[in-house]
């Protein structure tokens, strides 16, 4: 029987790392990350999560850790932020492709110089070509719902691969929301035994890690392609099932009263929700403006993307981080190619805005879209403009 | 001395753990020390692997040379990872998934991912007590790149990031005290070992197998290729580090000094140097100068093992 | 028996590029890098397992006779076993083939 109860977010995912009954948990603390670390360490203190729970000296060794646990088969998790995030960088493409699943919570936060705690995508946009599995949520449920689904989808044997669950840093992780708990026996009838095929067990020797020279360096990667690829059917079925058996259905791109709209907003992460009251808005207006949120980052969801822009004229991209010197939107950019090939594909205009944890209120999303339907008719001297920003 | 010829017994047992057909050099000490050591460990260990010379010769995909369990990810994790496997095999038998009560965790990985950039997440790892070996094949350089210099490179060798010039003796610092800094960590076991005191290293690994805790061995891997001597020398070069004091063989166990191997007069460390090309360059003030920090460091050492020292000109592992 | 690695596609390789076959790397032939081998003359041969105990490939093994002696499919002829030998046995020649 499912509890609901309000919580603080990051205190939410601890708890669902508890029902999900992890194995390992690597912490080291970061801002605005440390307090689900903090309540792992209760719960494991407590007796409430039987886990192991090694405070590592570093984010480097907290994801080296878990991929150790992995490759010996426990369910092992970690948590961190922006330059946690990068501190771990080289150790991220280690457990893709070397499918350890893991699950990570990554509550987004700007990155230094200058030093900022506060939320934005920067640090998960500079982990896009890793190779992990990587979902956005947009509220406290989804953060739940969404760390139980990436055991499951990870560990599955047709998928194998690590799982990053994006959430706001502060904007979300801080936030106390109603959260709809599962009870444990409905988890574990989700989440099965982890079961690996290859474990590092001296009853059945295997080497793990050997280097690949040139020759068969590219078939090795073309497989982990293929792998990240394919994912995408698992996670359509877990999704599925999950929706039947809690009722919270999930989609690679979730859409918000876009049918039909000449003109789309595109959000991802927590500032969706106040996109969404700002459509509400201008649709009471009589305006023609609908929303669609990517869930899905990677693998990315060229097919629903495409489907869900087929009749719009202008599509307005709010990146919450920024390419230095080139596209300056990562996730505009990748919409961009993304629609290349189409026939008939919207205008794509890209505005960068929420840097450092900034918010963005309903205002500021009107201003932005009026402004991203002048550019779309006028043009702009700059290949992207950011929002906000005082001259 | 049943112990011993027991040891020996394992040393001689054909079964090759470390299988040959790996791409170490022609004499390469490190890989006896590896083969060494893996026929002590048996079958009942996971190995955690650094990036290094090893590393890269014993696994090739699709080929390995490892026949028990073995991982490599990067070239400064080995602590953390091993770390991570360690605790997993834990949680795995306390929850009955699984029986990994008798199996050890060892770390291999060399001096410059032991003493440079591994140092973090070694002192992590001992310092939170899990239950594994590190061991440090110490070929005092970046060798598998090219020989490059490392903080374990003696004072004086010329490598390629120290070379011996007009300007340059070589190494300008002495070689980071990689034992102490893990016997710092109060761990159980700390011992030295070079693969041309056979018995006395599978002795070592032997103990360190039976720790509940951290212990740490470092291994004196011979390289002729980097330290430019004979194939054919690199048991005897092994052999001199040790009599001449330059790498003395000792324990730290429970905090207390054991030095295993103590000489009568230590041989001059002319006789060490001079056997290799890489002190080629050094004038008889530079020679003096490591001579008079050699006698330094074993006098230290001495005071250290203080009433605990084997007598004098005794049981000297090594044959020859 | 692992795959020639030129004829590896990529649905052969496993997840992560795992190896499966335990020591498979036994295949390759050592022996081919020599450019000395070991001669012997056994008569002096006290059998002390110490070339075997110091050789780097772990490719000395005992022969019908008893006696240590080295496998030439992996022997690379560093000469340590020549060296090391108490009583002898072993002499390095250049080798021919």
């Amino acid at each position: 029987m499912a509890t609901r109860l309000g919580m603080e977010v990051s205190l939410a995912v601890s708890e669902a790392v508890r029902l999900a009954r992890a194995d390992v948990i690597a912490a080291y603390p970061i801002t605005p990350q440390t307090h689900i670390v903090e309540h792992l360490a209760e719960l494991v203190a407590n007796g409430d999560l039987d886990a192991e729970y090694i405070p590592v000296e570093s984010e480097h060794s907290a994801m080296s850790a878990c991929v150790g646990a992995s490759a010996a088969g426990a369910r092992s998790f970690t948590a961190t932020a922006g330059q946690g995030l990068e501190l771990m960088h080289e150790v991220v493409y280690i457990a893709s492709s070397m499918r350890l699943p893991v699950v990570m919570a990554v509550t987004n936060r700007a990155l230094s110089a200058p030093l900022s705690v506060w939320g934005d995508h920067s640090d998960v946009m500079a982990v896009r070509d890793t190779g992990w599995i990587q979902i956005f949520v947009e509220n406290g449920q989804e953060a739940v719902d969404q760390v139980l689904c990436g055991f499951r989808i990870g560990e599955d044997r047709r998928v194998l691969l690590p799982v990053m669950v994006h959430i706001d840093g502060f904007h979300l992780s801080h936030m106390v929301e109603p959260i709809e708990f599962p009870s444990q026996s409905e988890v574990d009838d989700f989440i099965p035994p982890i079961d690996l095929p290859y474990r590092l067990d001296p009853k059945k020797p295997v080497t793990m890690g050997d280097f690949a020279p040139p020759v068969v360096y590219t078939e090795v990667k073309w497989a982990q392609e293929i792998g990240l690829e394919k994912s995408k059917d698992v996670i359509l079925e877990v999704w599925k099932e999950f929706g039947a058996r809690f009722g919270r259905h999930y989609r690679p791109i979730e859409t918000y009263r876009c049918d039909g709209c000449k003109v789309l907003l595109m959000t991802m992460g927590s500032f969706s929700e106040t996109a969404m009251t700002t459509i509400d808005r201008l649709q009471a207006n009589g305006e023609d403006i609908g929303l669609f949120r990517i869930r899905l980052w990677r693998p990315f969801p060229y097919e629903e993307l495409r489907q869900t822009v087929r009749d719009a004229d202008i599509l307005i991209v709010l990146d919450r981080a920024i390419s230095f010197g080139g596209p300056g939107g990562p996730v505009a950019s990748e919409i961009k190619a993304a629609l290349y090939p189409l026939e008939k594909r919207p205008k794509v205009v890209g505005f960068i805005g929420g840097l450092g944890g900034r918010d963005i209120s309903t205002t500021d999303f009107e201003a932005i879209v009026r402004r991203g339907i002048e550019i779309a008719r006028k043009g702009s001297s700059r290949e992207f403009e950011i929002y906000g920003v005082r001259e | 001395m049943e112990r011993k010829s027991t040891l020996t017994a394992r040393l001689t047992d054909e079964k090759e753990r470390f299988a040959p057909g790996h791409r170490a050099c022609i004499g390469c000490g490190e890989a006896l020390a590896v083969r060494m050591v893996c026929k002590i460990l048996g079958d009942n260990v996971i190995i955690v692997n650094a990036t290094g010379c090893m590393e890269i010769v014993s696994s090739q995909y699709p080929y390995t040379s490892w026949t028990v369990p073995w991982i490599h990810t990067l070239f400064e994790n080995t602590a953390a990872v091993a770390s991570g496997i360690e605790a997993a095999l834990k949680v795995l038998t306390r929850k009955n998934r699984g029986n990994f009560g008798d199996v050890k965790v060892v770390a291999m990985a060399g001096d410059g991912g032991t003493a440079d950039i591994g140092l973090q997440a070694l002192s992590g790892a001992l310092e939170r007590g899990h239950n594994f070996i590190y061991i440090c094949f110490d070929n005092e350089a970046y060798m598998n790149t090219g020989v490059q210099r490392s903080s374990a490179t003696p004072f004086g060798a010329t490598t390629t990031t120290s070379p011996a010039g007009k300007k340059s003796i070589g190494q300008f610092s002495w070689k980071k005290n990689l034992p102490a800094i893990a016997a710092a960590h109060d761990i159980p076991y700390v011992a030295t070992a070079c693969p041309s005191y056979h018995r006395d290293l599978a002795l070592k690994v032997q103990k360190a197998m039976n720790v509940k805790g951290p212990s740490y061995l470092h291994i004196l891997s011979v390289c002729p290729t980097g330290w430019r001597c004979p194939t054919e020398s690199t048991i005897e070069i092994g052999r001199l580090a040790v009599q001449t004091g330059m790498f003395p063989l000792y324990e730290v166990e429970n905090g207390k000094h054991k030095i295993n191997v103590n000489p009568e007069k230590l041989k001059p460390v002319t006789e060490y140097l001079k056997a290799q090309g890489r002190f080629r360059h050094l004038s008889e003030a530079d020679i003096d100068r490591i001579q008079q920090r050699v006698n330094e460091d074993w006098a230290k050492l001495k005071d250290l093992a203080n009433l605990e020292m084997v007598p004098p000109g005794a049981a000297d592992y090594g044959v020859g | 028996m692992a795959k020639p690695e030129d004829k590896i596609t990529w649905k052969d390789v496993e997840p992560g590029a795992v190896v499966t076959e335990p020591g498979s790397a036994c295949q390759y032939k050592t022996g081919d890098w020599r450019s000395r081998r070991p001669t012997y003359e056994f008569e002096k041969c006290i059998k002390c397992a110490l070339c075997q105990i110091f050789c780097p490939e772990g490719a000395i093994k005992v022969n019908k006779e008893g006696y240590y002696e080295a496998d030439l499919y992996y022997c690379k002829g560093c000469g340590i076993c020549a060296k090391e030998c108490p009583t002898k046995v072993i002499t390095m020649v250049e080798e021919k083939e």
